[in-house]
């Protein structure tokens, strides 16, 4: 019937169409969707997550202790001195910040974008995003010295009725990272409305039905729900997505704003977001590689996630390098003699250990991932993202200590060392994280089922079923053998492939 | 024996797939159903067309709470930093040439209250929370949060009909139909 309308380019070579690679493996069907996710949830937990979680809780107390010392005693059980009075809470803080970072791009700017693959990891990501903006949340409110003023950082006149100093970007960044916070946390819950109200209809009545239930806040999935809910899903997304980008600017601003050489430069903004992004998606890696094992994700989270996200680390990482390197050439070229010198001393200085380590860590490490074979060798991911985690940290103690250790007057300089306090309260932030993860994994289906099922190739409403589809992604309708219908005046492109 | 007062609330029918779902709310929509809804485990592109269902209102709401948000903040910032104690630090005046340094909080609110106004109106349009409903008494229905697809035809449509929407939706293809009866 089709075939009896000769095409005019029916004597052309026909091309050959590549298929996309399916986001998920073996034409997994939707109900084997929910029953893979929801029985993390539902069935006893892996005899690993008990392992990890009680070490996890152990820290977390030891976090706990040393914030009890901290208030009891002062901020001088750390190791912060003169000068370096930000010493290893702000390099924490601006390294918490930083990894929660990758949580929001995946799940706002990668759905502006249209990447479907992101619905795989969204979920674990924008989780992650909380629980690092928690730990980051932690250095700032102590650092501020005496614990009980933090309410000072409120916008809230003092006794004098003298307000805050809203001209600060102290000031910005408490706006910032609370507004940051705020917001993924409504955008997580939002993602999570439907997936709860999965596992309630999953679950025999009782507590667990009654927990989820509420907090599924009766959702019922009609289309008249939908309607609204996909709308806010892609506000929130547009919000979010300047939102992230701002948060790590304003961060950046605590330093440019200042004229301490090595801080005081027009780069950081840029600079600072790209290394968010990079750090952020080498701590998803560092989570999800491991989740995905020992959950059996394989067909959920595939080869060609991994992928996307190490060519990611591969672009920021680069940019990242790139920034370093500029950062050098400016200061030669701006000709300031305590720029240039606080560049040397980065390089070449006390610190070159550390600068070295950076350096190594987050440009030469993922220079890899121009192979295809590093980029789906799990293990070489794993380990190069584990050096990118160390490099990130490594990169805001040498813009921060370096800068401020060696300043203006030569007789102000000292060398850093952190304390035994600092350290293991550093050491407690990652038992937090870890507990506060490992906790989402036993309560909160860690992929979100909706997203997942709404990309599968059956979720097309113009899906016939063996890989036929009435029309394309762009609306244009398909013969039976999946080629472009001919209109009167077509396009002479060759025959668009079933999406 | 128990007497269980029910009200009807309306048929269910269950489609095959997403395909039969779309095609099946064209022909309600071309029927002239008003009060009626398909259920699905994910939100189906191109449905809202198929139903005949306009754009989103939200996006008014945000903008108006986002605005909202933007005033709050410049009145916050000017109203302490120059009205009520005018602060000179930073070599920067206290009057309204300040107005950049009071950009990044003006930005951060505004993101702030268009994102609640984002949620909390969507909940608003959806009526949600709502932990009960007469759709839940349907035997089937647990299953739209995991493979099912439904279609509802509530019987307060003004053109529902006991034996009439019945032969409808199995005419467009709806099977396990149910009639919704909820207890009172």
């Amino acid at each position: 019937m089709a075939n009896s309308t000769t095409s005019p380019d029916a004597d052309a070579p026909t091309l050959p169409v590549l298929k996309r690679e399916p986001l998920v493996l073996r034409d997994r069907s939707y109900s084997w969707i929910t029953n893979r996710i929801c029985g993390i949830v539902e069935n006893k937990q892996p005899i690993l997550w008990w392992i990890l979680f009680l070490p996890s809780l152990v820290l977390m107390g030891i976090l706990g202790y040393c914030l009890a010392y901290l208030i009891a005693t002062g901020v001088g059980v750390w190791g912060n001195n003169h000068p370096v009075g930000w010493g290893w809470a702000i390099t924490n803080f601006v390294f918490w910040i930083g990894i929660g970072h990758a949580g929001t791009l995946i799940s706002a700017i990668l759905f502006l974008t249209r990447q479907k693959w992101r619905t795989s990891v969204n979920r674990a990501a924008e989780a992650m995003t909380l629980f690092a903006v928690m730990c980051a949340g932690i250095y700032p409110a102590l650092h501020v010295g005496r614990f009980w003023m933090v309410w000072f950082l409120a916008p809230v006149p003092n006794a004098n009725g003298i307000w805050q100093n809203f001209k600060s970007p102290l000031l910005w960044d408490v706006f910032a990272v609370s507004t940051y916070f705020t917001i993924s946390v409504l955008f997580w819950f939002v993602g999570l409305v439907p997936d709860l109200a999965t596992l309630r209809d999953r679950a025999k009545p009782g507590i667990r039905k009654t927990l989820y239930g509420i907090f599924a806040l009766g959702w019922r999935g009609g289309n008249r729900q939908w309607r609204h809910y996909e709308m806010a899903y892609l506000l929130l997304a547009a919000l979010s997505t300047p939102l992230v980008l701002s948060v790590h600017s304003v961060v950046s601003f605590d330093f440019a704003t200042s004229i301490v050489p090595g801080w005081h430069t027009t780069i950081f903004p840029p600079y600072f977001v790209a290394g968010a992004v990079f750090g952020g998606f080498a701590m998803v890696l560092t989570l999800m590689i491991p989740v995905r094992r020992i959950y059996g994700l394989h067909d959920l989270i595939t080869p060609k996630h991994v992928d996307n996200m190490a060519k990611i680390l591969l672009l920021t990482g680069s940019i990242v390098g790139y920034a370093y390197i500029m950062e050098f050439f400016i200061a030669w070229y701006g000709g300031n003699k305590f720029e240039i010198a606080a560049f040397q001393n980065r390089m070449f200085g006390h610190y070159a250990w550390a600068y070295w380590m950076m350096f190594s860590c987050n440009v030469i490490a993922p220079q890899v991932f121009w192979f295809h074979w590093c980029r789906h060798n799990i293990y070489v991911v794993w380990i190069v993202c584990m050096f990118v985690n160390m490099g990130m940290w490594f990169e805001r103690f040498v813009i921060i200590v370096t800068s401020i250790a060696q300043d203006f007057l030569p007789g102000a300089w000292d060398y850093y060392s952190p304390s035994i306090t600092e350290i293991w309260t550093f050491i407690g932030t990652f038992g937090l994280f870890m507990a506060l993860f490992l906790l989402f994994l036993r309560f909160l289906p860690v992929i979100a089922i909706a997203e997942v099922k709404g990309v599968l190739p059956q979720s097309d409403p113009h899906y016939l079923g063996d890989d036929k589809f009435t029309h394309d992604a762009w609306g244009n309708e398909l013969d039976e053998d999946g080629s472009k219908k001919e209109k009167p005046a077509t396009s002479p492109e060759p025959a668009a492939a079933p999406s | 024996m128990s007497t269980v007062l029910k009200r009807v609330h309306g048929y269910l029918a269950e489609f095959g797939s997403v395909n039969e779902l779309y095609h099946a709310a064209e022909e309600a929509r071309d029927e002239g159903f008003k009060k009626w809804d398909v259920f699905s485990p994910f939100p189906i592109h191109g449905m809202d067309g198929a139903m005949g269902l306009k754009k989103s209102i939200l996006s008014w709401f945000v903008f108006f709470g986002g605005a909202t948000g933007t005033l709050a903040a410049f009145i916050l910032q000017y109203g302490t930093q120059v009205v009520l104690y005018p602060t000179f630090v930073q070599d920067k005046p206290a009057n309204i040439a300040t107005l950049p340094a009071f950009f990044p909080v003006m930005f951060e609110l505004t993101v702030l209250f268009a994102g609640f106004t984002c949620v909390f109106g969507m909940f608003i349009l959806n009526r949600l929370p709502r932990l009960n409903h007469p759709i839940f008494a349907a035997k089937s229905f647990h299953r739209f949060s995991d493979d099912a697809f439904f279609m509802v035809i509530e019987a307060r449509d003004p053109r529902f009909s006991k034996e009439k929407t019945r032969e409808f939706l199995e005419k467009i293809g709806g099977y396990n139909i149910e009639l919704i009866e909820d207890e009172i």
